[in-house]
């Protein structure tokens, strides 16, 4: 039953077994299984929305699964809280820095463990002297009395970092904690965790750098599509054949693109740059073309969409659509020039629950609709009648609040939204994200079907099956940067995945 | 691979920040950031400009009507500050004060030989019963405590009101020992404020010197965060609005001792003066920051601009207006000063690269 049956040399300190959760009618995770050994760095590899973040929050008592045993050290644990996770050792640094702004840095890493002096009083100077003693061991110098807010993004990393180390944890868990990091951190906290296996510690590890999993790691288990697909000794391992099992599917002929003929472009992103977010992003979208925006969840692509649409600003480039300059951080420019931006969270960017599917509908076409500034009923019914026609919304009333549709049929509403400002160019995040299977291959028929009326479409997925069926080009972004640009017959798992992972992102 | 270079090439501030280890920071910055300081100075400059033009506003007397007249203030000043440091409000202050003054004129006509510490006690009971049903509201709910309190603010006024069926409670009504306790000095300081004083004291010493304390800034600092770390925050929270009760509580037995004449209207309107105490006392709206020794000079400037304004013969129509260019210029400050700090953090941390 264990994964790695026969290889064990310890008996593991960390077993969970048989791991399921799901997030409504959304199976995040299915039949999961791991096994952390004392002394040893274990790195859990997959694709976006394979289910790695799903386990470190059940790791780290955040969220309870639905199904499955964890066991810690040959006893049974169960994790009702992020406090308990804590009293068995577990530490985790999240992803995202979840510090306390108003609080200074030594507080952030000792909340609800400071050291205390007579009356069960805090004993600040020994807080600030135990932080400084950490940030000594990792070999950095942060006032630890100063506050969280203003730290840059490395700075916050290392606080986590600090907070995981000042509990002596046992099990440490670490979701791409080197995202923010130089190379110099990144070396001390390797060396931190190295330090830490050596006193019988066991390090999960998380991270799309194939050098650091190969570097630090002495096992490896591949997620995909939150099913567990191989635990392995990396010794064992290539990175050819990781990423080949992170990919795993067949690319059938689910999403077929009828072939369009090319016309002008009609998108053009010159130099386009956010300091920080992304830098000289340059490309092109035909009218007729799909081009899909591939990468890694905080490559910069969303950010980049929202950049050309003018909802976010950008410190250098230019956006020009049909050949005419569009003027940054103007959305209702970009409307009118042609440019629609269907967004990658429905429920909080492109729709608004709890209006009905009608008004959902015909949101942005509101000036257009109304009559001496009135909107009333009739035109925005027939207008919403159309569209939710042509687009198949399952719907019992076009007056029903949109939330209480499924995901698959939201997502056409936006559509819907967006289409009926009759667009030349759309720009569409995450197109199927959450939706089921029939209404995907619905949404691919359309957007091809758009794409051979001339409309210039540019395609951000995290999904690879997605991205290869249906992109006449394929675009990959790598931390901020456009590294490759693949053709159609170019494109395939493996291209795409290594030049998301930055592995010969120079070719 | 890439990754070195890449990492190294994109992070200006990837070497460790040189200064930022040291805690040398400029004096004034320090001062400046200190809002119980400039709540002093603007108390200390009303109070030059009024007696320059008033010398009698220094007088023993009315220096202690200032006391007693600020008392009740702060110490709901402080019972609001627990709430909104962890990211919440009570709008229910006024009626809970409200409803406990009454109650305690009740107790003293049912039971005319009540000693006041009973009376006292059962006050305070009465307000943290109050409390701890607002509370339980905003854990089951899961509404915004704005929503909640808006709601038990009539609530807990239409109890009273109902009780009080249109009858005043009098002076007469209650024993002279009580009564007192509202007017009494203890070397020349009114006892009323001394308990503010202790409230105050105790509260600033908990908020600042225990976990559970720093715990309630963590959850209004960054909610989510405070779940992740483990602190039991729906306990915490509901805590705090019983706290909170029970303070409006205690100010509604000082309520009913220092004006012995009692209906259901008592402290009508209260919780706004009381926010608006702890928002010039540089109390942050979103939480995670504040002091109760600030909302507890913001009451006592509060009150004591409506004392000045009279001795000034200023049309007390200003007193609002005033009062909310105050409120503004509170505002106006904390921005100011949050967007310099946020500067300087940001510079002293990139000056390493």
């Amino acid at each position: 039953m264990s994964p790695d049956a026969g290889e064990s040399t310890s008996s593991p300190l960390l077993v969970l077994d048989d791991i399921a959760k799901s997030f409504g009618a959304v199976a995040a995770l299915r039949g999961v299984r791991l096994a952390l050994h004392p002394g040893e760095a274990h790195a859990l590899v997959g694709e976006n929305g394979a289910g790695k973040s799903t386990l470190v929050k059940i790791l780290a008592g955040a969220h309870a699964p639905d199904a499955g045993r964890l066991t810690l050290a040959g006893k049974p644990l169960l994790l009702r809280g992020p406090a308990d996770a804590r009293a068995a050792g577990i530490a985790v640094i999240y992803q995202e820095p979840t510090l306390f702004p108003d609080l200074t840095v030594a507080e952030n890493i000792f909340m609800g463990r400071q050291p205390l002096r007579s009356l069960r009083r805090v004993d600040t100077r020994a807080m600030n002297r135990a932080a400084e003693q950490l940030f000594a061991r990792l070999g950095v110098r942060i006032d630890p009395a100063r506050p969280a807010r203003g730290l840059s993004i490395a700075d916050q990393q290392l606080v986590e970092i600090a907070k995981a180390l000042s509990f002596d944890a046992r099990v440490l868990v670490m979701d791409e904690p080197t995202a923010a990091l130089s190379g110099v951190e990144v070396d001390r906290l390797f060396g931190v965790a190295r330090s830490l296996c050596e006193r019988g510690a066991a390090v999960l590890f998380i991270s799309h750098r194939f050098d650091e999993v190969f570097d630090l790691c002495q096992r490896l288990t591949v997620l995909r599509d939150g099913t567990w697909v191989s635990s392995d000794r990396t010794a064992d391992l290539t990175v050819d054949e990781v990423v080949r099992r992170m990919v795993g599917r067949d690319v059938d002929s689910l999403f077929p693109k009828q072939d369009a003929v090319l016309r002008d472009t009609l998108l053009e992103v010159r130099g386009l740059t956010r300091t920080g977010v992304f830098s000289d992003v340059t490309f092109g979208v035909r009218g007729g073309e799909i081009v899909a925006l591939a990468g890694l969840v905080g490559a910069g692509r969303s950010e980049v969409a929202r950049a050309v649409f003018g909802v976010d600003r950008y410190d250098a480039g230019e956006v020009r659509v049909a050949g005419r300059a569009l003027p940054p951080g103007k959305p209702g420019k970009a409307i009118a020039a042609g440019l629609a931006l269907v967004p990658e969270d429905r429920r909080q960017q492109g729709l608004v629950m709890e209006l009905s599917v009608e008004r959902n509908a015909t949101l942005a076409r509101r000036g257009a609709l109304a009559r001496l500034g009135l909107l009333l009923g009739g035109a925005e019914r027939a207008e919403a009648r159309q569209w939710t026609r042509r687009l198949r919304v399952k719907t019992a009333r076009l007056t029903a609040a949109v939330g209480t549709l499924s995901g698959g049929n939201q997502q056409k509403v936006v559509l819907a939204k967006w289409l009926a400002t009759h667009p030349r160019v759309l720009i569409i995040d995450e197109p199927t994200r959450g939706i089921d299977v029939g209404t995907k291959s619905e949404v691919h028929r359309l957007l091809s079907e758009l794409a051979g009326e001339g409309m210039a479409i540019l395609m951000i997925s995290s999904e690879l099956p997605e991205v290869l069926g249906m992109a006449d080009r394929v675009l990959v972004m790598h931390e901020g940067r456009l590294v490759r640009e693949l053709s159609r017959d170019e494109a395939d798992e493996t291209s795409v995945m290594f030049a998301a992972t930055g592995q010969g992102a120079i070719a | 691979m890439s990754r070195t270079d890449a990492g190294v090439t994109e992070r200006p501030t990837g070497a460790p920040p040189a200064g930022a280890g040291r805690p040398g920071r400029g004096l004034t910055e320090r001062l400046l950031a200190v809002r119980e300081l400039s709540l002093l100075l603007a108390l200390g400059a009303l109070v030059l400009v009024t007696t320059l033009h008033n010398d009698r506003f220094l007088s023993s007397q009315s220096v202690k009507d200032l006391l007693l007249g600020c008392a009740i203030l702060v110490i709901l000043a402080v019972g609001q500050t627990l709430v909104i440091v962890t990211r919440n409000v009570d709008l229910s202050v006024g009626s809970i004060l409200g409803l406990v003054a009454f109650a305690t004129g009740e107790l003293f006509l049912a039971a005319p030989g009540t000693p006041w510490p009973v009376a006292l006690v059962t006050g305070v009971a009465l307000g943290a019963v109050c409390g701890a049903v607002n509370g339980g509201l905003i854990a089951v709910a899961r509404v915004p405590a704005l929503v909640i309190t808006l709601g038990t603010l009539y609530a807990f006024r239409g109890v009273d009101y109902y009780w009080a069926a249109g009858q005043q409670i009098n002076a007469a009504d209650m024993p002279r020992s009580f009564l007192r306790l509202g007017n009494q000095t203890l070397l020349g300081v009114p006892v009323l404020f001394l308990v503010a004083l202790v409230v105050v004291a105790v509260a600033g010493f908990y908020l600042r010197s225990f976990r559970s304390g720093r715990e309630l800034y963590a959850i209004g600092s960054e909610p989510t965060a405070a779940r992740l770390s483990g602190i039991p925050v729906g306990r915490r929270v509901f805590a705090v609005f019983v706290a909170s009760g029970a303070l409006a509580g205690l100010a509604g037995v000082l309520y009913a001792a220092r004006f012995g004449t009692l209906d259901a209207a008592a402290g009508t309107g209260l919780e706004l003066q009381v926010v608006a105490a702890a928002v010039v006392g540089g109390v942050a709206i979103f939480g995670g920051s504040g002091s109760v020794y600030g909302a507890a000079l913001g009451a006592v400037l509060l009150t004591m601009i409506g004392s000045s304004l009279a001795v000034l013969r200023i049309d007390p129509f200003w007193q609002q207006a005033v009062v909310g260019a105050l409120i503004l210029a509170a505002i106006g400050l904390d921005r100011l000063l949050a967007l310099r700090m946020a500067a300087r953090l940001r510079g002293r941390s990139a000056h390493g690269a």
